[in-house]
């Protein structure tokens, strides 16, 4: 029988002090039992002499300095994990929430996890089919890679998750052994019920485990969310040599989550009030992407953030990009257009994306399709320019080439249905029929073997004639 | 007995007790993970741990070692990979599996390798401090030097090994001091705390460049070996990517390349790169003259401020032996950060953006290891840094940037609208600077020629003033400018796509030896000047566009390989013909 501390001695916050407390970890779970009946789960984060400091997860309302009784497990928190878990939903905490019974665990796992050794890394290679053409062919995702959407509020990032999870495939086993883990992170209760319907109707839901934490839930099980979501990913990819993709929402509500819960430990803050342990923070989850040598399982991540004010600059987004391998960025202009997934093609970036696809992998031409097509729609921006500025009847005839590729190339290939599942040929060619738009001497990333076997004005027409 | 008295993340107290000293190592709690006393007040010693303290208990022993956090120096550093504080992460896997355990203490350098160790001195043998006695090789690169540690002034040799086949830790040479009874014992591996300089005789002038073969730095911005370089540019702007070219091309003997804070795929990238990727001068993998520290940025954030140190205590080791070592640290800014973290968890009062006060006098601590030094043994060698900055929010008035700026001579800005352009290397010529092209100049008169300056010089007036000409074109139009200005623009146009942009995945392109960076500044100027006259003489400027010399000079850098420089002497008939032959026609 452990031992079980009666009372309290004060309550700030999220957090609660305990003192004459004998034997305990740091960052040990505990319970705290109240008078009522209830019971809730807090945290070691502090531990002076025999003071203890918890934070408590589900927040500290109704509690008071006597009416407790606290018993420490002896351990930090760790998640039960099995293959069941496959299909299920469970709260921020992993607790079931789906009204099926508890998982029968395989095993029990620290959700902080552990570093993992550079040495044991494999570098990510081949590819993750998510079906949409601007992803698949300009910042292709790597097994392995952590690829972080940036969004504002109001654009359609809830959409395109849903849509990559339920269109995602590996390229060589046609899903057999991928999964997605879902972690959304202060979302509010419809967006969390449009996801989990969404995935219900497409029957995606079979190969989902879904953690959620509202918006209204408690800012301390906020922080844990993405954390056992990861360790149920790690087992599943390294035990279970499973392909699994993470998707975490929102990153920018954890950030504040972590910001509120730093603030009221009395914290020195960084930037703009974040805690200056936001880098290392961010991450200890980020970092939790990968191969491992020796598995053939792998975890890659798609965090989703919305930025603040759609400032790429604010220590979030500034934060994840320096950490994560490339960005995918989305254009409320091209949004407001009526452009789905209106995704910023020259703000995105896939790091990895190099070594992963062309022979072997995707299309050997994938590598120089996707050059070319980055540098084209760059010149068509400043085409744009250059027209906004003497009018676009001035434009000489190879920037009027620019400007109708540019046109087209919104229209056709970064606009798809949310239903439009393409595969890696499909949007190739369509790159290629683009392409044609643009006079033969402009085609300045490819080798002549490809453009003789590939250019050819006609494939272009059908846009024209629209 | 000391026990734990609090916890607080990375950082913990031990109360009541005189027994420990600033900087010395410890071994805290059950688990024995190390860490270091960083601050001692009569009520409280406070320590930083190195590793993860879940799990951690107060009361827990903590015990004391008696020395500072100290590297392990000897052969077999070269080619490993090691964490922050040098512990090996290959020898981590076979103990750990794929995670990072805690508590695992693994010596550095492998203690059952044999080495081929020739000894240099005899019984009787009067030696001094750095002084050479034992010599092994270590990679088919690099000869390691084992030296006579710094805190012996004069011994006399009282035992000699005779050559053949010895482990690190095999007693080799046994010295006495004057005027001491005691022998010492030397093997082939040494100790020093990471955080002291290595001494050495004398700092000597900086005279020498770090040759890279990179265009926009051996030309434009030059590095000198022993000196000091940042490269800071914002996410996306291939700070990593310049990292890895001056690694794999810089003509120093070593590398040691930190990893600090960053992504655990890039450390992968680099090991698997740098052993498949032939060094040309050697005919060796990469990898015989590297050696890595990973401390990536979900790694305990203590032993990523110590990293920075260890990394460079390995250079200063080898430096001593007289080789030239080159240092990538990628990237101070995370070690920045890991100090304010720990700052933080000491409450100390922060100044600017939460960094503690004493940032400056850090940074520059580390970046003054840097030199060109005569060793104490008389060799030569030297240790250039080259640290990458990362500054928040891509703004360069942030306090690391600022704080760098003051300690470094070589300044390499990353910008993002190159990058975006996918100009690379994004280094944006107009806000770098290096301070050692003066220094510099005698090199490149003996070695290079003596037009090399000339037309360095040359070229960045002219970027300056192609971009004064810009500021009127963005207002009103390229097409209203007068000739010689157009032609201004266009061989700056030359100069930027030719020259400055370089690809580093073309075979030739990646790496330039200086006699072509030479050839190919005077041949772009030799047309200007040629232009120019023209022009003066009435030739129209559409007329010499027309001819495409202009385009064809901007493909120069893949057309002439690397080994048929003379093939610059066509172009340059070329140019003169086809010059000629418009003043005529006008």
């Amino acid at each position: 029988m452990s031992i079980q501390y009666a009372g309290l001695t004060s309550i700030n916050g999220p957090l609660v002090c305990l003192e004459g407390v004998k034997d305990v970890g740091y960052d040990e779970i505990a319970e705290i039992h109240l008078n009522d009946g209830s019971q809730r789960m807090g945290r070691v984060v502090q531990m002076d002499g025999d003071k203890v400091i918890l934070q408590v997860f589900e927040g500290t309302g109704g509690l008071s300095l006597g009416n407790t009784k606290t018993v420490f497990g002896g351990k930090p928190l760790e998640m039960p994990l099995a293959e069941e878990m496959l299909g299920r939903v469970f709260n921020g905490v992993g607790k079931p929430i789906d009204g099926l019974g508890p998982v029968f665990p395989e095993k029990y796992a620290d959700v902080n996890g552990k570093a993992l050794n550079p040495v044991a890394r494999s570098y990510p290679r081949n590819y993750i089919h998510t079906g949409i053409s601007s992803i698949d062919c300009l910042m292709t995702l790597i097994r392995g890679q952590k690829l972080p959407i940036f969004s504002g509020s109001g654009l359609s990032h809830n959409k395109l998750a849903v849509q990559i999870v339920r269109q995602a495939k590996i390229a060589d086993s046609e899903g057999k052994d991928f999964a997605v883990v879902f972690a959304a992170m202060g979302v509010q209760n419809d967006v969390a019920d449009y996801f989990r319907r969404s995935f219900e109707e497409s029957g995606a839901i079979e190969r989902v485990v879904m953690f959620l934490n509202m918006s209204n839930d408690p800012i301390i099980e906020r922080t844990l969310t993405p954390r056992c979501a990861l360790t149920v990913a790690e087992y599943l990819a390294y035990e279970k040599n499973m392909h699994i993709l993470v998707i975490m929402t929102d990153i920018a509500s954890y950030a504040e989550a972590l910001r509120e819960f730093s603030s009221s430990k009395g914290e020195i803050p960084g930037r703009k009030g974040y805690p200056g342990y936001l880098y290392s923070d961010l991450a200890s989850l980020y970092e939790r992407a990968g191969v491992i040598e020796g598995s053939s399982g792998s975890v890659t991540q798609i965090p989703i953030l919305t930025m603040p004010n759609d400032d790429i600059t604010h220590p979030i987004p500034d934060l994840t990009a320096y950490i994560t391998e490339g960005q995918i960025v989305f254009d409320r202009n091209l949004d407001q257009t009526g452009v789905y997934p209106g995704l910023s093609v020259l703000l995105s970036l896939s790091r990895l994306m190099k070594d992963g696809i062309g022979e072997g992998y995707t299309r050997p031409d994938h590598p120089d399709v996707s050059n070319q097509l980055f540098s084209a729609y760059a010149k068509v921006q400043d085409a744009r320019s250059l027209a906004s500025v003497i009018g676009e009847d001035e434009l000489s005839d190879t920037d009027k080439a620019y400007m109708s590729f540019g046109a087209a190339f919104e229209k056709y290939f970064l606009n798809q249905g949310f239903e439009e599942n393409r595969s890696i040929n499909e949007t190739l060619e369509l790159a290629w029929d683009l392409l044609c738009m643009l006079p033969v001497g402009e085609l300045d990333r490819m080798n002549e073997k490809l453009i003789s076997e590939n250019y050819d004005p006609s494939r272009a027409e059908r846009f024209y004639s629209k | 007995m000391n026990t734990i008295y609090s916890i607080n993340g990375s950082v913990i107290k031990v109360r009541d007790t005189v027994d420990f000293s600033m900087r010395e190592m410890v071994y805290v709690g059950e688990k024995r993970l190390i860490g270091e006393v960083i601050g001692v007040t009569s009520k409280f010693t406070v320590i930083q741990v190195y590793e993860n303290t879940d799990g951690l208990k107060v009361g827990e022993q903590v015990l004391t070692t008696g020395t500072p956090m100290c590297a392990q120096l000897g052969p077999g550093i070269i080619s490993n990979i090691y964490d922050g504080i040098e512990r090996p992460l290959r020898d981590m896997k076979k103990l750990s599996g794929a995670f990072v355990s805690e508590g695992s203490s693994i010596p550095s350098l492998d203690t059952e390798r044999l080495f081929d160790v020739t000894l240099t001195v005899k019984e009787g043998d009067i030696v001094t401090a750095g002084q050479i006695y034992a010599t092994c090789p270590e990679t088919p690169l690099v000869l390691h030097k084992c030296m006579i540690p710094p805190s012996v002034k004069t011994a006399k040799v009282t035992y000699a090994a005779k050559d053949g086949q010895y482990r690190v830790n095999d007693t080799v040479l046994k010295i006495k001091a004057e005027g001491e009874e005691q022998e010492t014992e030397l093997t082939l591996c040494q100790k020093w705390p990471i955080r002291d300089p290595r001494p050495s005789r004398r700092r000597l002038p900086i005279t020498k460049p770090l040759i890279t073969g990179q265009r926009i730095v051996d030309s434009i911005l030059p590095i000198a070996k022993g000196g000091a370089a940042a490269i800071p540019g914002g996410f996306g702007t291939g700070k990593t990517m310049t990292q890895h070219q001056l690694a794999k091309w810089c003509d120093a003997d070593i590398i040691v390349y930190i990893g600090c804070g960053e992504r655990g795929n890039e450390m992968t990238q680099v090991l698997e790169e740098f052993s498949e990727l032939i060094d040309p001068k050697s005919g060796r993998p990469l990898t015989d003259r590297t050696v890595l520290i990973a401390n990536t940025s979900n790694m305990p954030v203590a032993a990523r401020e110590a990293s920075i140190y260890t990394g460079i205590t390995l250079a200063e080791y080898y430096r001593d032996m007289g080789y030239h070592i080159a240092i990538m640290a990628d990237s101070t800014s995370r070690w920045a950060e890991a100090l304010r973290e720990i700052s933080g968890r000491l409450e100390e009062m922060p100044a600017e953006e939460g960094f503690p006060a004493y940032l400056p006098s850090r940074l520059s601590e580390f970046y003054e290891r840097a030199g060109y030094v005569e060793a104490l043994n008389g060799s030569e060698g030297s240790v250039t840094i080259i640290g990458a900055v990362s500054p928040q929010g891509s703004d360069f008035s942030e306090p690391v940037t600022q704080n760098t700026k003051r300690f470094v001579r070589c300044f390499w800005a990353l910008d993002k609208s190159l990058a975006y352009a996918r100009h690379y290397p994004a280094i944006n010529w107009m806000t770098s600077y290096s301070e050692y092209t003066e220094d510099l100049i005698p090199y490149y008169d003996e070695n290079v020629g003596k037009e090399f300056i000339p037309l360095r010089q040359e070229i960045s007036t002219l970027l300056v003033e192609e971009n004064n000409l810009m500021e009127i074109v963005k207002l009103i139009g390229a097409d209203v400018l007068p000739d010689d200005q157009k032609l201004i623009i266009e061989t700056a146009r030359v100069i930027r796509v030719g020259f400055l942009q370089q690809n580093a995945f073309h075979k030739d392109d990646t790496y330039v030896p200086l006699e072509k960076q030479m050839l190919m500044m005077k041949v772009i100027l030799k047309l200007h000047h040629a232009a120019y006259k023209a022009i003066e003489s009435g030739v129209l400027f559409s007329d010499v566009v027309k001819t495409g010399l202009f385009d064809k000079l901007i493909k120069i850098k893949y057309d002439i390989p690397n080994d048929r420089l003379d093939m610059f002497e066509e172009y340059e008939k070329e140019i003169e013909e086809t010059i000629e032959k418009l003043k005529i026609e006008s």
